[in-house]
């Protein structure tokens, strides 16, 4: 795998230092590599090696353009790049960077296809380099599908890589050595004689020298961080309170906002009356912004207490006022009408079922909010020259160009700061925050207006989940699984979310469908078809997007359908998988979880599989049904990810996503009534705390060619193996979220 | 009518704050929170939930954890401790260096309270039982839900702090 043949094929990745390598011609134009934006105004004696690495006499810089929402991506790019540029994570800093085309992500665009990740044919690979291209050409700057990764995994150590071997021919032409002779490092070239020159001292000449292109990757056993647990490089300041985040920003001059939007979201606004907050103490102003009002105020507080003080007259939502309405939509959404996609149809699922016993079942998952625990916060100033906007976000390149639109202003006037974020798990991908900061900053030039929201208002304006409905149908015979046939109806996510980012949708959406159509079992008969149920709320990308409610509805109904059959769940799971990769976290979880062990008679236990954003996943829970409800005390996860980067960040990712997905499947909902949300703060959509947790084993096996990201593909079976678990222990089966409607936990 | 109303909320607050003494105008209901964050830029302590349901603005006052979204600046009768005064880079809290050793945070937003929760509850209870850990800290939500590494941090930081 470290070989320049295989390089070559990627090398359009990584810009400036890697211009050729076998690109056919008409292909170039969208493989050109985007300019590097390092080599903007820099100083002279600076090198801005590729757009991922930058020496000055201050030091070594590492450019880790996907955002840290709290994955540690920061961490693991500098990982990558650190390894082959042969530097200690202690002598270098991060930026992560600005927003730029050469730091599009290629990795979300092949999740996108409408290929199984298993599907490795050439059809599959040719697309995902079309859609690789296009990506491209859009330069969509994006964290997300956890692709932070898959994506970055070859590119940033090529990257270190030509940062490294030009800093050696730096050496070389400073030293007169031939520079097969040297070697590097700690951050330095080290000549035969046991000499070293630092990189910052070679920098002003790297800065001469074309990028060396020809780059050979490090065998993995010579890795000296990849595989290693590191210090994450902001677990210090994260340990002692001196990390800032974007809701943290201070600066001089700066004033505080906050908002009120209509609770019928996209609304109307038909009066509001503020003569009592214009009187409150620190209120600098109260106007009209689209679709509600801002309030700007000396203080936090004091914007909070006046927009309270606001009467507000808001006028009726564009979708269904009560939840039982959006639930008829679903309802009525499993018909030819609404087909999107029928992937998956193996077999002959009709005649199978007909003058069968048919076994049958229906599911149900609730709207859920990202309610990440910092609220969203954007500071935004328009002054004379240039626009400035600080906001942990996902999307550094869309907001700046959102923001040049809405203020008139070029984009290379427009400058992101991406602040480190407290949370997202896929609510900033949303531009709303920072749309409405321009807007109010815009009413106050060159005056900071950092606009924070509200928990309320963050909890009851958010971009949901989607609500979720399936049915499944299903024959087992003679102690196997015949046949197999799930519909699944949502609104379209994709729709819903890229459409508010202003890029127009066409063709089926597989989140629709995701974490159920491309699963690795070979059925007899096996269909799954997405129904695209009108739109309703708004809804965006949640933790593992469509998968999250899919995983649940595929395997709860596979488990309903291995126990009619009276088969063991996971020998069954295993004999359907022909997925060798899949078998084996399957597998593993058997091993690790000691399935078929003797239980307690109070004692249940649940397997689930799903694969997602290419990841096979198997998880195992083992339930309590005490006297009081049930007590989740164990879950085992093994997941096939190709190479763990880092064992500790790893293992943390993985534990946090089952609490994650344990947490909203036992006690969150976001509901509607009157057009409005419910729920409002943490009292009424609660996740899981540390009384609930349960103890949580995690394995990560590398057997696959393909590295993958680890941000989502734990959530989607926990639900699953939580309710096939309670089934074990209790008899009782759980086919809709979340689950505390139907059961205590404990 | 309502400036005179304004004014009457308003008072002279004296606050010490991680050894510092501060005196700020403000209104007398405004929460600690939002003195120590807005009004003397005191950024550890974060704003999470506002209503005592997620601990992210959890202080000591005289070492005892409170919430300070919970209590207004006014009625503080006592020495404030936050984050920044319970350690720093230099010379950790045990809790800190803990939390460090095992790599407790994600995003890390609610780290500053767990880490001043969990601070309390081991200078109450020294060498506190699962149960204890559990009823100490379930006020303080993670949504990255770093709980597991945070009970064995927490009962690191009892070894080492039983051992000074």
């Amino acid at each position: 795998m470290a070989r320049i043949g295989t390089i070559a094929r990627r090398t359009f990745l990584i810009g400036s230092a890697a211009v050729v390598g076998g690109v056919a011609f008409g292909y170039y134009a969208y493989k050109r590599p985007a300019q590097n934006p390092l080599l903007e105004g820099l100083d002279s004696g600076t090198a801005a090696l590729t757009p991922y690495v930058k020496i000055d006499q201050s030091g070594i810089t590492l450019i880790t353009p996907r955002a840290d929402s709290g994955q540690g991506a920061y961490s693991v790019q500098a990982m990558l790049i650190a390894e082959e540029l042969d530097v200690g994570l202690d002598q270098i800093r991060v930026d992560p960077g600005v927003p730029s085309p050469a730091y599009y992500n290629t990795a979300l665009s092949s999740e996108a296809a409408p290929f199984r990740a298993t599907d490795d044919g050439l059809v599959a690979e040719t697309t995902r380099g079309v859609m690789d291209a296009m990506m491209k050409f859009i330069g969509m700057q994006i964290t997300g599908g956890s692709t932070t990764v898959p994506d970055s995994y070859d590119k940033l150590r090529i990257a270190g890589a030509v940062a490294r071997e030009t800093l050696k021919a730096a050496a070389a032409q400073q030293s007169g050595l031939d520079v097969a002779a040297l070697k590097t490092a700690n951050g330095a070239v080290i000549l035969p004689d046991g000499r070293t020159i630092s990189y910052v001292e070679l920098a002003p000449i790297a800065a001469t020298l074309e990028p060396v292109q020809q780059v050979q990757l490090r065998d993995p056993g010579a890795w000296r961080l990849i595989g290693q647990a590191v210090e994450r490089l902001d677990i210090v300041a994260k340990s002692t309170g001196i990390a800032t985040y974007g809701i943290d920003l201070e600066v001089e001059g700066m004033l505080h906002a906050t908002v009120r939007t209509n609770p019928r979201r996209g609304g109307p606004m038909n009066s509001f009356d503020a003569s009592a907050a214009r009187g409150m103490r620190g209120v600098v102003d109260i106007f009209e912004i689209t679709g509600g009002v801002a309030v700007v105020a000396d203080n936090t507080w004091r914007a909070f207490q006046a927009a309270d003080a606001i009467v507000f007259d808001w006028g009726p939502a564009p979708y269904p006022a009560q939840m039982e309405q959006h639930w008829q939509v679903l309802s009525e959404s499993f018909n030819e009408d609404h087909l999107d996609s029928r992937r998956r149809d193996e077999g002959d699922v009709d005649a199978a079922m007909s003058g069968a016993e048919v076994i049958t079942a229906e599911y149900r998952a609730p709207y859920l909010a990202h309610a990440p625990l910092e609220p969203i916060s954007a500071m935004v100033r328009v002054a004379a020259e240039q626009v400035d906007v600080w906001a942990g976000t996902q999307i550094p390149r869309l907001l700046q160009s959102t923001v040049a639109d809405m203020t008139g202003f070029g984009v290379d006037h427009v400058h992101v700061h991406a602040q480190i974020m407290g949370g997202s798990f896929g609510h900033r991908l949303e531009d709303r925050v920072v749309r409405e900061a321009t807007e109010i900053a815009m009413q106050m030039p060159g005056v900071p207006i950092k606009l924070t929201y509200s928990r309320e208002e963050d909890t009851s304006h958010d971009d949901t989940r989607q609500i979720a409905m399936a049915r499944g149908q299903g024959v087992v015979r003679d102690g196997k699984v015949e046949t197999f046939d799930l519909g699944i109806a949502m609104p379209s996510v994709i729709a819903s979310q890229i459409g508010r980012l202003g890029f127009p949708v066409a063709g089926p959406d597989m989140q629709i469908v995701a974490g159920a159509w491309e699963q690795p079992f070979k059925i007899p008969n096996y269909r799954v078809s997405g129904y695209r149920a009108p739109e309703l709320a708004p809804i965006s990308s949640w933790r593992s997007v469509g998968a999250s409610t899919n995983g649940f509805f595929h395997d709860v109904f596979l488990d309903e359908l291995i126990h009619a059959a009276g088969a063991d769940p996971m020998a069954e799971r295993l004999r359907l998988c022909w997925h060798d990769p899949s078998r084996k976290v399957l597998e593993a979880v058997a091993e690790m979880s000691n399935w078929g062990a003797p239980l307690a008679a109070n004692k249940g236990r649940g397997v689930a599989f799903c694969m997602s954003f290419g990841v096979p996943t198997a998880e195992v829970i083992e339930v309590t049904d005490t006297p009081n409800g049930i007590r989740i005390d164990t879950v085992w996860v093994a997941a096939e990810v190709g190479r763990v980067v880092d064992p500790v960040n790893f293992e943390n990712q993985v534990q946090g996503g089952v609490v994650w997905a344990l947490g909203h499947a036992m006690n969150s909902e976001i509901t509607y009534s009157d057009g409005q949300v419910d729920q409002q703060n943490y009292y009424d959509f609660e996740g899981m705390r540390h009384y609930h947790t349960p103890q949580i084993h995690v394995r990560g096996l590398e057997n696959g060619d393909h590295v993958r990201g680890m941000g989502e593909p734990m959530v989607p079976p926990a639900p699953a193996a939580l309710s096939n678990a309670i089934f074990a222990a209790t008899g009782q089966r759980v086919r809709e979220m979340p689950m505390h409607k139907f059961i205590d936990f404990v | 009518m309502l400036d005179e109303q304004n004014r009457a909320k308003e008072c002279t607050v004296k606050l010490t704050v991680n050894g510092t003494e501060h005196e700020v105008d403000v209104e007398d209901d405004m929460p600690l929170l939002w003195v120590l964050r807005d009004e003397l830029n005191i950024k550890g302590v974060k704003y999470g939930c506002g209503v005592a349901q997620c601990g992210a603005c959890t202080v000591h006052i005289d070492g005892v954890a409170v919430l300070s979204c919970q209590i207004p600046a006014a009625d503080v009768d006592g020495r404030i401790t936050t984050i920044e005064g319970l350690g720093t880079t230099e010379t950790l809290h045990a809790v800190q260096a803990a939390w460090i050793e095992y790599q407790v945070a994600q995003c890390g937003y609610c780290q500053p309270g767990q880490v001043m929760q969990a601070a309390s509850l081991l200078s109450e209870i020294p060498n506190p039982t699962d149960a204890e850990i559990d009823d100490a800290m379930s006020g303080n939500l993670c949504r990255c839900g770093t709980y597991l590494r945070m009970r064995a941090a927490i009962k690191a930081a009892a070894t080492k702090l039983q051992e000074a």
